[in-house]
């Protein structure tokens, strides 16, 4: 009975098939989609939201069709995408970062100057610096929100313990000693990702600016000596300090960026030094409990300036390799449009502000999204992390920071460590005055 | 005494095909990277430098981490591999039953992704949620004692390169004990007939005449694990990416490092350190090895 039925099935399919490529190969050129390729990391969050705006926009124009495809982030990453660059083998169109790693990729000789293109006008003038080359040419669109860089607290654990968000270094480390008294974790890190244990220094900057005006100058013309300024030296001590306080949690070596936000969600640590995008990993998994996280910016030492240090968003490039340059143009206006950022609202709720003027945003916002937002509106209370504004960035800081954290070193040498690696780094980049 | 030159029986016809293959997979690229070593070079354009590279590959502040673990890892891994490998191929040699399925599982291991080795016994490892730390702490509570358990991989010391080298060690003694089993079967019979019958324990036997009949397999073993232990790489960038901090970098990691951050340069000449650190080691070993074959 089946047999039967399955070969009736395969004669109608042999009969039928050609008809249906005959109607294919006629509609075909009428068609004629261009085809261009997307590049892009491939974290969970990242081909959500890719996934959903590519389908989109390839909905506004049936012209073109995008395919997407992924490389991990990390030194993986830098690596890949650097030797596609240069073998030319790169997608048409690719998202990376913007700022010191933009730098380091050769923007002038590897991507399209998009300088001209209508929608650059309505970029946050805060972003244009970032993405700007030495030669003058703008290269980046930017996708995603602004970051901040400095704690992700519990305010459960602040309301309890009846605490006051910290202004200077000294009352966030009292603030500690309480809860510590409570039997509580008071800073969560997570070095086995080593690069989370960087925060309490790039977190730092603002301090660091607002100490030493001018300060981005001097030092990327190699005159700034990392450990004989009170202001460099303060975001290595403060890993040193909190060690020999006995604040970190006790698996601090072995726990994961992801494990460190499951302690700061379920309220088993108070603080954590992170970028404030850190709490879309809290809303993914544990939903609920993402109203109990704040955002402070990282106090330094003086209580009048106090401010968050911000990470611009990822850069959409278009590769100069790319042959279909019109429709890669096409796909990144699209990008930065109003139907772009309500794809991206509905995907992942924005956890800071985008960089494109009148970005609409809605969803369930977090609190950290509003923390970050007061300080980024107010006067004086911002400031771009240091890779935004200088092309000199060490490679090695974040095993520099896990050295310090641990004990293997003390601030004063990890700062002197990073110089080296800073001199290093601008050697290789050619840069004048190293 | 004057070496006569015999005239090989092939048409050189015949060898080209080796030798442009040789050349071009070989002998250009090794010159090309001591070439390179010279230079700062991205993917599309270089510079000449001279030995600027070297020079800041030996002020590199870890370097001195990198050599010393290379070599304990080297050691570690090649000296462990020989001798669980002749035990273990001593027992596979026997008229056990299901030698055959043994041996299969023994070497398992060998054939499974470093990479996936490597996530797996970092879990393993952990020392707070691992299997392995729960089971110490099982066995210490059974008799008493309360303890925490070693911090495998994240210990600010040694410990974590010794960890990696013991997983290396489980991963690779399978290929070991194969080519020592290989060398065993190779041994007449005859001496083992002739010895029993002047009288000669198992014991005997085994110390007098299946090892030094399996010597020569012996140095094979000593020779591939050892330059495998001075490269080895993946395995110690799966488990712990060389630190907590630089505490568990090779020569290998620290290279490949450089190679992210775009050093390409620096990382060429850095190849060209170990390739002639290998050879240091490695060559006057092997003639020492060969040396004492022989006089057998």
């Amino acid at each position: 009975m089946k047999i039967v039925r399955n070969s009736r099935l395969a004669k109608a399919l042999m009969l039928g098939l050609p008809a249906v490529l005959a109607s294919a190969m006629l509609a075909a050129p009428a068609q004629a989609a261009t085809e261009i390729t997307f590049q892009t990391w491939n974290s969970q969050v990242s081909q959500d939201q890719w996934n959903a705006m590519t389908a989109a926009f390839m909905k506004a124009n049936p012209d073109i069709t995008v395919k997407v495809s992924y490389v991990p982030g990390g030194v993986e990453g830098d690596a890949l995408i650097k030797t596609q660059l240069a073998s030319g083998t790169m997608a048409d169109v690719f998202s990376y970062n913007v700022g010191a790693l933009m730098q380091a990729i050769d923007p002038v000789r590897n991507l399209v100057n998009l300088k001209n293109e209508p929608w650059v006008k309505s970029v946050n003038s805060g972003f244009i610096p970032s993405a700007t080359g030495p030669d003058g040419g703008f290269y980046a669109a930017p996708f995603g929100t602004a970051m901040g860089g400095g704690i992700l607290y519990n305010k459960r654990i602040y309301a309890k313990l009846n605490l006051q968000i910290p202004l200077t270094w000294k009352d966030f480390m009292a603030n500690n000693a309480k809860i510590k008294k409570a039997g509580i974790v008071p800073v969560i890190s997570s070095w086995k990702d080593s690069w989370t244990a960087q925060l309490f220094v790039l977190g730092d900057h603002f301090n660091v600016a607002a100490a030493m005006p001018g300060f981005e100058e001097k030092f990327t013309g190699n005159k700034i000596v990392l450990a004989k300024n009170p202001s460099t030296l303060a975001g290595f001590q403060h890993l040193e300090e909190v060690r020999k306080a006995g604040y970190y949690n006790k698996d601090v070596a072995a726990t994961t960026f992801a494990k460190a936000l499951e302690y700061l969600a379920l309220g088993k640590g108070a603080h954590y030094p992170m970028l404030s995008a850190g709490i879309d990993t809290i809303v993914a998994n544990f939903p609920t409990k993402a109203s109990d996280i704040g955002f402070m910016a990282q106090p330094g030492t003086n209580a009048k300036s106090n401010g968050v240090t911000v990470w611009m968003p990822a850069g959409v490039y278009i590769a100069k390799t790319t042959k279909n340059l019109e429709a890669a143009k096409k796909f990144v206006a699209w990008t930065v449009s109003k139907e772009s950022f309500e794809v991206q609202n509905k995907v992942v709720p924005p956890s800071g502000p985008y960089f494109i003027k009148g970005a609409p945003v809605s969803g369930n916002l977090t609190g950290v999204f509003t923390d970050l937002y007061n300080y980024m509106q107010g006067k004086g209370t911002s400031y771009p992390a240091l890779e935004f504004l200088t092309p000199v960035k060490g490679p090695n800081l974040s095993q520099i920071c896990v050295e310090i954290g641990s004990g293997q070193k003390n601030a004063l040498q990890g700062a002197q460590s990073y110089q080296k690696d800073l001199q290093k780094q601008s050697q290789q980049l050619g840069l004048a005055g190293w | 005494m004057k070496k006569k030159r015999i005239k090989s029986p092939y048409a050189s016809s015949l060898y080209w095909p080796a030798g442009i293959l040789y050349m071009v997979l070989f002998f250009i690229p090794t010159v090309l990277s001591l070439f390179f070593s010279l230079t700062r070079w991205t993917l599309q354009e270089w510079e000449f430098i001279g030995i600027e590279n070297f020079t800041l590959y030996f002020s590199e502040e870890n370097l001195r981490i990198g050599f010393r673990n290379t070599i304990i890892y080297a050691v570690l891994t090649s000296g462990l591999k020989v001798i669980f490998a002749l035990y273990l191929a001593t027992f596979l040699s026997s008229k056990l039953r299901a030698t055959g399925f043994i041996r299969s599982v023994l070497f398992f291991p060998t054939l499974v992704s470093t990479i996936g080795v490597g996530i797996t016994f970092s879990v393993l490892m952990n020392p707070y949620e691992g299997i392995i730390n729960a089971v110490i702490k099982s066995v210490a509570g059974f008799f008493g004692k309360t303890t925490d358990g070693p911090g495998w991989l994240i210990d600010p010391n040694l410990l974590p390169i010794v960890s990696i080298a013991l997983v290396d060690v489980w991963k690779g003694v399978g290929i070991a004990t194969l080519i020592y089993i290989a060398g065993m079967a190779a041994i007449p019979r005859d001496y083992y007939e002739a010895s029993s019958i002047d009288g000669a324990s198992t014991r005997q036997q085994f110390y007098k005449v299946t090892i030094p009949l399996v010597r020569p397999a012996m140095f094979s073993v000593i020779i591939l694990s050892f330059v495998g232990g001075l490269r080895s790489f993946d395995l110690i960038w799966a488990m712990t990416g060389g630190g907590p901090g630089f505490i568990s970098d090779v020569l290998a990691s620290i290279n490949y490092k450089q190679y992210t951050s775009g050093y390409y340069g620096l990382a060429t000449a850095g190849n060209v350190i170990l390739f002639v650190v290998v050879s240091i080691l490695v060559f006057p070993l092997s003639r020492y090895l060969n040396k004492k074959e022989v006089v057998m």
